[in-house]
């Protein structure tokens, strides 16, 4: 039997969402009927709103999709505007402040304290601006990721760029794949150092080679089947097939057919197209592929570029573990990326940065997976310029390395998922680690990824310190507390984190990576890697130097903060709620 | 129609009659001796997989971990309220102790 959530796809769901959507904001957040908010709610994802969560009713999360991370000139600037005049809730975040958006891991963007009688007008504006919040959540193709750089960087062996767009202008609002079993989450990179993630996406194209008469043939492999949610990590499995970026599009569009098809619509915990790989594995999905789906005859894998993956390799030798830093482009030009600390930004700095890019770039900016901006095509006399410009003192291009590697999803502040704070939390965090612990020689850079929950938005499997929300007893009372795994990263040998610690009240962490940290500078090897120490290091031993330490750190977030309405109100119980609320923030009474 | 009872958000919420109810992260008492050794379990909730009204009582099916033994798994058909008049009346899920079936089908515990 489908699930219920299926049944309400079954009824309205895609593009027909939007007219029922605009009635809804026309008479205001109440006009729901009650027996229907859930059902609704669930089909509002589509068009990029996600239902805040207890405490917070009427509010919504409005994440905006921008292929591959690209932001054209100007599209910044609105950004920023819509959330200076849109994403203001009823209380100030103690570390952000008001209105502010963050760039995500997908490299998307996210607003919060959205009103439903607002959207109309956000999503005109986002329109006419090429900006769109559509199949941004929901069971679809999500926002396609890639190589940040992609058309610019020196090290791309094929231009992915068109590819990425091509795919999401297709597959955007094509009512044959409007409704997938689940999230369809896709990786386009031409890169030669691994910056596409590839490996944790339902669906990866990564730069590869066939010889075809006598001339060398540029294109994608593909795999199949990654991801990190629900204590199930995957990474992607190769299915032998080469295809040219000519052929990407249909490609594309076959698989996400037969995940439509063939993936599991009773059970949303098994939906994810993984589960399939798991049951059918490569050889069965590329022959169903084949017979069923494209009308051409698949080619066989190419040579890759696997071997030579840097990018958040831990052991890299020449790659770069992000996209921080001036660096040369191959036009001769040059991007800069600025470290985003957990990814938040406020209105004012976002048009600042947009600002910036017009004055010395071509007003372009890109977000990253790391959470980070680049602004682009900088000329190399502007350099000067643009590295002066005081928003830089704060966003910095040479970040400590504490900073530059903290990730963090969005937390109990506003998730349903999510078991403890985390955004405020890292930037505690970072700052207490800058403060108070030196790096062993030769690392300077370091990843510690916070996730509140097993969904795994912060990608804490893939870091060298890995951080996933949970909840012990200390001096009797419930607190929150973190789950430590060591070791993850991809590359050339991609490897899960190893979960080591269990438990560790969170004001004890800092201490806990203080004195790992104090143990690999004592017992490493010679220019033994962080990544290479934690592989050759028995768990029992690791667990030893992950030592949970009271220190200098405090943490004003011990509690239960997901049984407050909001974490950082004054008044932070559930009674306290000023939601639901009219548009002009009023309270809705007897609405419970 | 009987008052409608689901779980929202993937795992996140038990939802009453368009109402979320219950959250995942709360910290349940839980009397499930199959589930790990401790007396009684408790039981931080990672998400909820379903949701069932028998009779009066609404029982939700959960991932969670004991925190005080560690051992993580699923424990079906824990009551966490009751419907009265239509309306949801709440279980003490933090005092408890909370009583699922024992050996329910589709328990699973794993100390470590």
């Amino acid at each position: 039997m489908v699930t219920e959530v299926e049944r309400w796809k079954t009824e309205v769901y895609g593009a027909e969402i939007r007219e029922q959507l605009e009635t809804f904001a026309a008479a205001g957040w109440a006009s729901i009927p009650a027996d229907e908010r859930d059902a609704w709610f669930e089909r509002f994802k589509w068009w990029g709103l996600y239902h805040q969560r207890a405490g917070q009713e009427s509010y919504f999360m409005l994440r905006i999709g921008t292929p591959n991370g690209v932001l054209a000139p100007g599209q910044t600037a609105l950004l920023a505007e819509i959330a200076d005049t849109y994403a203001r809730g009823p209380v100030s975040n103690p570390t952000f402040g008001d209105a502010y958006l963050d760039w995500t891991t997908r490299q998307s963007v996210q607003l919060h304290w959205i009103r439903l009688e607002d959207v109309p007008a956000i999503f005109e504006r986002l329109e006419a601006a090429g900006l769109s919040a559509q199949q941004a959540c929901g069971d679809s193709w999500r926002n396609i990721v890639g190589c940040p750089v992609a058309g610019k960087d020196r090290h791309e062996y094929v231009d992915a760029l068109p590819v990425a767009e091509g795919l999401h202008a297709t597959y955007k609002g094509n009512e044959a794949h409007a409704n997938l079993p689940r999230k369809w989450k896709v990786s386009v990179t031409g890169c030669r150092e691994g910056c596409g993630q590839g490996d944790i996406n339902d669906l990866a194209f990564e730069p590869a080679y066939v010889e075809r008469g006598g001339e060398r043939v540029r294109g994608f492999n593909l795999r199949v089947g990654g991801g990190l949610a629900r204590n199930a990590p995957r990474f992607a499995t190769d299915i032998d097939v080469f295809v040219t970026p000519e052929e990407a599009i249909a490609v594309g569009g076959a698989i996400s057919a037969l995940f439509r098809d063939h993936g599991d619509r009773e059970d949303r915990y098994s939906a994810r197209i993984k589960f399939l790989m798991d049951e059918w594995g490569p050889e069965r999905f590329r022959r169903v592929l084949q017979r069923d789906y494209v009308d051409w005859e698949l080619q066989p894998a190419g040579t890759d570029f696997r071997a030579e993956y840097s990018y958040n390799a831990g052991d890299a030798d020449g790659g770069h573990n992000d996209h921080v830093g001036v660096h040369p482009q191959r036009d001769g030009r040059y991007y800069v990326g600025l470290n985003v600390l957990v990814g938040r930004m406020g209105a004012a700095d976002a048009a600042e940065l947009a600002r910036l890019a017009d004055r010395y770039g071509s007003g372009e900016v890109r977000i990253t997976q790391r959470q980070n901006v680049i602004i682009t095509d900088v000329p190399e006399d502007a350099l000067d310029g643009l590295l002066a410009a005081p928003l830089l003192e704060h966003y910095a291009p040479d970040p400590h390395p504490f900073m530059r590697g903290s990730i963090a999803c969005t937390g109990t502040e506003f998730c349903s998922l999510s078991i403890v704070e985390t955004k405020n939390r890292q930037v505690r965090y970072a700052r207490w680690l800058k403060e108070h612990v030196t790096l062993p020689d030769g690392v300077d850079e370091f990843h510690i990824h916070l996730s509140g929950c097993t969904a795994s938005c912060a990608q804490p499997q893939i870091a060298d310190v890995s951080l996933r929300g949970m909840k012990t007893r200390k001096d009797g009372e419930a607190v929150e507390a973190l789950d430590i795994g060591l070791g993850g990263g991809l590359g050339a040998e991609p490897q899960f984190a190893t979960w080591v610690r269990q438990r560790v009240p969170v004001d004890e962490v800092p201490g806990a990576i203080r004195n790992l940290l104090a143990g690999y500078d004592a017992h490493s090897r010679e220019g033994e890697t962080f990544r290479a120490f934690v592989s050759r290091t028995d768990e029992e031993t690791l667990a030893s130097l992950l030592e949970p330490e009271e220190t200098s750190y405090t943490d004003p977030m011990m509690h239960n903060t997901k049984l407050t309405w909001y974490p950082y109100a004054a008044d932070d119980a559930l009674a306290a709620s000023p939601a639901p609320a009219h548009a002009d923030g009023s309270p809705i009474e007897g609405d419970d | 129609m009987g008052t409608p009872v689901r779980i929202l958000d993937d795992g996140a919420w038990l939802s009453v009659d368009g109402t979320r109810r219950v959250s995942v992260s709360e910290l349940w008492r839980l009397d499930s001796p199959g589930f790990c050794g401790c007396d009684l379990v408790s039981f931080l909730t990672r998400g909820f997989t379903a949701a069932a009204a028998d009779g009066s009582v609404i029982t939700l099916t959960a991932v969670g971990t004991c925190i005080a033994c560690g051992a993580a798994g699923t424990i079906a058909h824990i009551p966490v309220g009751r419907l009265v008049g239509g309306r949801f009346a709440p279980l003490d899920r933090q005092g408890g102790p909370l009583t699922p079936p024992d050996r329910a089908p589709g328990n699973t515990g794993r100390c470590r």
